[in-house]
């Protein structure tokens, strides 16, 4: 398989006047149509990254690529949830899940003269997640779960090649969160777009993904590269294989151990000054 | 049941304080015996308008002419100028203190510059009516654009959104319901400006009325075109309230709107 998504020992530097990175020698490459998972500690550049990725951000230095091509402005192609859900309340639902329609070419174009099937294929997404007697509603008088499936509608409903999560389940309770899991794998497991998820639950991140890539406390890069290779469909059942189990433990101890640096060179910085 | 009575008493409430207002103010007349030149009384205001009621309907008309000409530029302008400033940094960091020295200036002064300019007549009300309402609607309309959310507007770019898209798209209908706030504040102003106007410079209109029955010493008939403004200035407040609650519904959750329909 070719790499889709490849980064080059990049760096991020949010103000130029400063010295401290945001992202500091990243490296990583995701395969066309891979599940990968980003974990690590609050603040280590995980958001950044995914702003990279998509070309809103420019990085300090190294190169950044997606589908063999430099990224050097915003890419077209993506579709993005984050943990706010970010729905237009003047919209009714089915409505709000067909705005990137109105934006991304070619389905721009063609959204006029082929309304009825695009309005089918927003229906068929609704029901995947169980949302099909919603549609007439605004997002207002949906739950903050139902809200959330809608969201993910919402980065799918172009069929993108690329999408990126950024804990988007981060804010719900722990049986829609694995309720959604199952959805989430359902859906890419049919249509194989390469995602990019960005969790703090490492359970999630081995559930869900191919490959998880944990990062260090600020300035991030990539200190371990986890290949998770159990078999799909996964479920809750999964979660309690031992093998599962060793995986999320082994991640655990990494990132416990980068916080512990982390806070230890802070501490350093701190006396220095 | 109880609610629908409260309801009702709602509706009606208005109403009950305008008549014991007028109905004190008329016994306070009739009992301390106030001179009509000083205070006159409702009825004594309602017969002067009875008397005048074709030169005081003329004069309204002029006034609401004026009144609405100068707003519909002021919307005009005020949007324009709202979307610029919101949507984009320097322009809001370039104006913002021109704007505020600019709000900061009572009109009633720039009246004689724009007699100056424009001469004695309709076009200085419709002038000093539009300088006065446009920036409560230019300040909105930025408001509303500047308050889009970053990880919605990254939702957008990351689609290949233009500028455009994201004003048209989320900017301003996310503004909409400052707008009409903002219309109901902008046409009371125009009035007010409209007014101030005819007084300073003006044969017509409703201020030109009230400056002519005061040097006449018609104080009932002052008080005639001091009502009329009012009911005009509410009639045209109700009309854009009603306007903003028909639009902008899912800016209050439905609230507004379950009252309208549940009763
Ligand atoms: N717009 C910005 N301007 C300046 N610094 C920023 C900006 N956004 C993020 N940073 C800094 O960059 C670092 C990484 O931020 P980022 O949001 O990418 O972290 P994160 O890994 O997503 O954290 P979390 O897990 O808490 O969401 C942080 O230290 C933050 O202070
Ligand atoms: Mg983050």
């Amino acid at each position: 398989m070719p790499e889709f998504v490849s980064l080059q020992d990049v760096s991020l530097n949010y103000d130029v006047s400063e010295s401290s990175l945001a992202l500091s020698g990243t490296t990583m490459s995701i395969k066309r149509g891979q599940f990968a998972a980003v974990v690590g500690p609050s603040g280590c550049g995980k958001s950044s990254l995914m702003k990279l990725v998509t070309g809103l951000k420019r990085s300090t230095s190294g190169t950044v690529s997606v589908a063999g091509n430099k990224v050097n402005g915003p890419l077209k192609i993506v579709g993005m949830a984050f943990q706010n859900p970010t729905l237009l309340p003047w919209r009714r639902l089915l409505s709000n899940l067909m705005l990137p329609l109105e934006i991304v070419q070619p389905h721009r174009g063609r959204l006029r003269a082929h309304r009825d099937e695009y309005v089918e294929r927003a229906r068929d997404l609704l029901r995947t997640v169980g949302l099909e007697e919603f549609e007439d509603r605004y997002p207002w008088m949906l739950s903050g779960g139902m809200q959330q499936r809608a969201n993910l509608c919402r980065s799918l409903i172009h069929e993108p090649e690329l999408l990126m999560l950024d804990e988007p389940f981060g804010a719900l309770d722990a049986f829609t969160r694995e309720e959604l899991w199952g959805v989430l794998q359902s859906i890419w497991m049919t249509k194989k777009f390469t995602t990019i998820l960005v969790t703090h639950d490492l359970r999630e991140a081995a559930y869900l993904a191919d490959v998880i890539f944990v990062m260090s406390a600020r300035p991030g890069r990539v200190i371990a590269t986890h290949p998770v290779d159990l078999p799909r469909p996964r479920t809750i059942e999964t979660t309690f294989d031992p093998h599962f189990i060793d995986i999320v433990h082994k991640i655990r101890n990494e990132i416990a151990q980068v916080r512990n640096e982390g806070k230890a060179a802070a501490a350093r910085t701190l006396k220095a000054v | 049941m109880t609610s629908r009575n409260r309801r009702r008493l709602e509706v009606a409430f208005p109403w009950i304080v305008i008549t014991v207002l007028l109905v004190t103010w008329q016994a306070a007349v009739v009992a301390l015996d106030i001179k009509p030149f000083v205070l006159p009384s409702p009825t004594a205001i309602f017969a002067a308008f009875v008397e005048n009621r074709g030169p005081i309907m003329q004069h309204a008309l002029f006034t609401l002419t004026s009144t609405m000409s100068g707003f519909a530029l002021g919307v005009l302008f005020g949007v324009t100028l709202g979307v610029v400033i919101g949507s984009s940094r320097l322009v809001y960091v370039g104006l913002y203190p021109v704007l505020i020295g600019f709000n900061s200036i009572p009109k009633v002064a720039i009246v004689p510059l724009l007699v100056l300019w424009l001469g004695i007549g309709q076009p200085t009300a419709i002038a000093t009516a539009f300088l006065l309402s446009f920036f409560p609607i230019a300040v909105n309309i930025a408001t509303g654009l500047a308050t889009v959310e970053p990880e919605l507007e990254d939702v957008l770019l990351s689609l290949g959104a233009t500028k455009a898209d994201l004003l048209f798209k989320v900017g301003l209908p996310r503004a909409m319901p400052y707008f009409f706030a903002s219309l109901k504040v902008s046409i009371t102003l125009a009035f007010i400006g409209a007014v101030i106007a005819e007084t300073i410079a003006s044969n017509d209109g409703i201020g030109y009325l009230m400056l002519q029955a005061s040097s006449q010493f018609r104080i009932p008939l002052m008080f005639a075109g001091v009502f009329v403004i009012a009911i005009m200035g509410i009639v045209t407040y109700l009309i854009f309230a009603l306007i903003e609650r028909r639009m902008t519904g899912w800016a209050t959750r439905g609230r507004d709107m379950q009252v309208a329909s549940g009763g």
